[in-house]
């Protein structure tokens, strides 16, 4: 089997096939192509600038692989600030003996996950390091994207009185993820939500919805971004806990696993606070979507319980859903 | 492995039942002429009761005790100290069930232990301690067994395993505590504040209804066997009122869809068959309780780590934080937001005391679920 050698990433001409015969086949555009140590462009107005690592393992689970989520993932972080996918840098950490193929795979489905986003990838490095000074490969990319909504979509413009939106059922990549590490085998029931968000923030956007706050639910789950945003801004959030959208497969993976849906990532769902008003135009929107058919409305934004995530169950209790706690370990009797 | 899980909770979340069954409750309740205070032994329990806020649908009169039964929280610094010991040496492997991995002992976790270099490695099913320990011939890998009555058949499962295909290098460090000896520890004492009890059925799936039957005798008091799903709880709940009514004291079975009176005999057989009674052990926040775990048998200690690794282990009692009140909840004396450390000194990051320890624990749950105070209920 071809593997990758230290050789390919020590900058002479292994580096180069590896560079010419993989990324730039994959990744061809005419920054990219101009081949020097910093791509040129020409950018205007407000920016989004953002940055992430991927070292998922699995490199490959239902749905995706390490590439898809290295490009959604921070494509999905512009988004969430209203900015349209613009430029991504990559950088690729391969450990020494990754098969060749696997990288070719990666890579394809990072320009796959551009192509759909209509993004570019502008510059790129690649190192290899000897084996176990990494597991198999990460990958952080930064993007810059041209923000469209002005002001920007913010913790700070979280009103009381305001609805909670969740775009989708939640905790499927974690699930995914999960389960893929315990070797259960769930090979057609349940695939990770890895998708692009900007589609359903464009269409939002353009019907003229007033996106006050928009965060992707990733690690940590819809848990941690409702506490993140009550501590910021001092509010309740109140939440319907019959109105969260969760598949049958994830709640059954969380009561196998001892798990809350709540507190598993998701990579291809984000919540939105925005006025009242405006709740059912923008669920009508998503819901004509692909990736947001499950939108659904998940509770609002009150003065009382200031600072907390306050839960109602579905026979008019009350409790707090508290941030997700250290590693994500099972109970266990 | 099938993930049609649904059947096992489906509809015993049903909001319309639960409803119900609180409005049957309340009207039951109204004729007790002082309060129930209904004891839930096991921490699956006091999850679910916090998790589904039932006290905020309960009448005043019916209070909760959170027992005992959760089998990380009541685990003794000193075992968890015996764990991190026992993965010290290089040609050791610590082989454990993940919930154990956050417990402080009384200088650091089995995780920080990981972290400075020791091999300890969380496994979901015990049987993973038998490949470990085929794969690394060259090892000693012990495994650290913990658990009620519920999980006592795997370790029982895989010492048969491990005997049957002659590995001579996996060792068992016995922690497998039983229920009915604590709650008869906290059953005898003086004054008592328990009424009624709420037992659990996953144990009761395995040894049978009928391990409480000399409780029942000895103590006279109404018991449930009761499922983990929020309608499971609140059956048990209106039929302990009930009998409390009747001036009766039952056994009674409400998880009847996988309980019955002699339980899983073949299990019991091969639990017999590997271990006896402990002669004494300490469990955390209630002490010393005789009789009330098990250890290996004779003829099996060369595969009880605590008496080949003996000159390794120390039994040196470790006390928790003299502040610490999980004694007295776990006897109905007090509730978690009584200690002065609640929330503040201690946390589920750094518990002080055992309560806090799991998510089963009492102070871990009012604290996940409904910090330092109960949240008020709010009217749309
Ligand atoms: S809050 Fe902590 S210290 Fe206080 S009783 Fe609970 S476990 Fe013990």
């Amino acid at each position: 089997m071809n593997r990758i050698q230290l050789s390919q990433g020590g900058g002479g001409l292994e580096s180069q096939a590896l560079i010419s015969q993989l990324f730039y086949r994959y990744f061809n555009n005419p920054i990219l192509a101009q081949a020097e140590d910093a791509a040129l462009m020409t950018l205007s107005g407000s920016l989004a600038f953002t940055t992430d690592s991927y070292t998922v393992s699995p490199l490959f689970f239902n749905g995706g692989d390490i590439g898809k989520l290295a490009v959604v993932g921070t494509l999905n972080d512009l988004a969430m600030r209203s900015a349209r996918p613009g430029c991504l840098s990559a950088g690729f950490i391969i450990e020494e003996g990754l098969p060749y193929a696997d990288l070719e795979r990666i890579v394809g489905s990072m320009a796959q996950a551009l192509q759909q986003a209509n993004a570019q990838l502008v510059c790129g490095d690649t190192k290899v390091v000897p084996k176990g000074a990494v597991d198999k490969v990460f990958i952080n990319t930064s993007g810059v994207g041209q923000v469209q909504c002005q002001p920007a979509p913010g913790m700070n413009q979280i009103q009381a009185g305001d609805a909670l939106l969740i775009s989708g059922d939640i905790g499927r990549h974690g699930a995914v993820i999960m389960a893929a590490r315990e070797g259960l085998d769930l090979t057609t029931e349940l695939q990770t939500d890895c998708a692009l968000l900007w589609p359903q923030v464009d269409a939002l956007i353009q019907a003229g919805i007033h996106l006050h706050a928009l965060r992707d639910a990733t690690r940590g789950g819809v848990a941690a971004v409702l506490n993140e945003w009550a501590q910021a801004t001092g509010l309740g959030l109140w939440i319907e806990e019959a109105y969260l959208p969760i598949s049958e497969p994830v709640q059954g993976l969380c009561e196998l696993l001892g798990f809350e849906a709540y507190d598993l990532a998701n990579e291809g769902r984000m919540l939105i606070a925005l006025p009242k008003s405006q709740v059912e135009q923008a669920l009508s929107i998503l819901q004509q979507l692909t990736d947001s058919q499950q939108a659904a409305y998940i509770g609002e934004v009150r003065a009382a319980q200031p600072s907390r995530v306050v839960m109602q169950t579905a026979w008019g209790t009350q409790r707090i859903l508290d941030w997700p706690k250290g590693e994500l370990l099972p109970r266990i009797c | 492995m099938s993930l049609v899980l649904k059947d096992l909770f489906d509809g015993f979340r049903d909001p319309a039942t639960l409803q119900a069954l609180a409005h049957q409750i309340e009207q039951a309740a109204a004729r007790l002429s002082k309060p129930l205070r209904i004891m839930e032994v096991c921490g699956g329990h006091t999850h679910t009761i916090m998790r589904y806020a039932l006290p905020q649908r309960l009448p005043k009169n019916i209070e909760f005790i959170h027992g005992p039964g959760c089998p990380v929280c009541i685990m003794p610094k000193e075992r968890i100290d015996q764990a991190i010991a026992l993965a010290q040496p290089a040609n050791h492997i610590l082989v454990t069930l993940g919930d154990m991995l956050r417990v402080p002992g009384s200088t650091q976790s089995l995780a920080k232990a990981r972290s400075q270099g020791a091999d300890v490695r969380a496994v979901y099913s015990p049987l993973e301690a038998l490949s470990l320990a085929q794969q690394h011939p060259d090892k000693q890998v012990i495994f650290f067994a913990i658990g009620f009555e519920t999980t006592t058949p795997m370790t029982a499962a895989l010492l048969a395993q491990t005997e049957a295909l002659g590995v001579r290098n996996l060792f068992f460090h016995i922690n497998h505590v039983l229920v009915p000896p604590a709650v008869s520890a906290l059953l005898a004492e003086q004054p008592c504040h328990i009424d009624a009890l709420i037992a659990p059925s996953h144990v009761s799936v395995i040894t049978g209804a009928k391990i409480y039957q000399p409780l029942l005798a000895r103590y006279g008091l109404p018991m449930v066997v009761s499922g983990f799903e929020p309608v499971d709880v609140m059956q048990s709940i209106l039929q302990l009122v009930e009998q409390t009514l009747a001036g009766e004291a039952r056994l009674a079975v409400q998880y009847s869809r996988a309980v019955d009176w002699e339980g899983n005999l073949k299990a019991q057989a091969l639990i017999a068959r590997f271990f006896e009674p402990r002669a004494m052990f300490r469990w955390r926040g209630l002490g010393d309780i005789a009789l009330s775990a098990l250890q290996l048998k004779a003829p099996w200690q060369t595969y009880d780590a605590e008496i080949q690794f003996a000159s390794l282990l120390s039994n040196q009692p470790i006390d928790d934080h003299k502040l610490c009140i999980c004694g007295d909840i776990l006897r109905g004396r007090a509730k978690p937001q009584d200690c002065k450390v609640f929330a503040k000194g201690c946390d589920p990051e750094r518990p002080l005391g055992s309560c806090m320890v799991s998510s089963e624990g009492a102070c871990h749950a009012y604290y996940r679920y409904a910090k330092v105070t109960q949240i008020e209920v709010e009217v749309r």
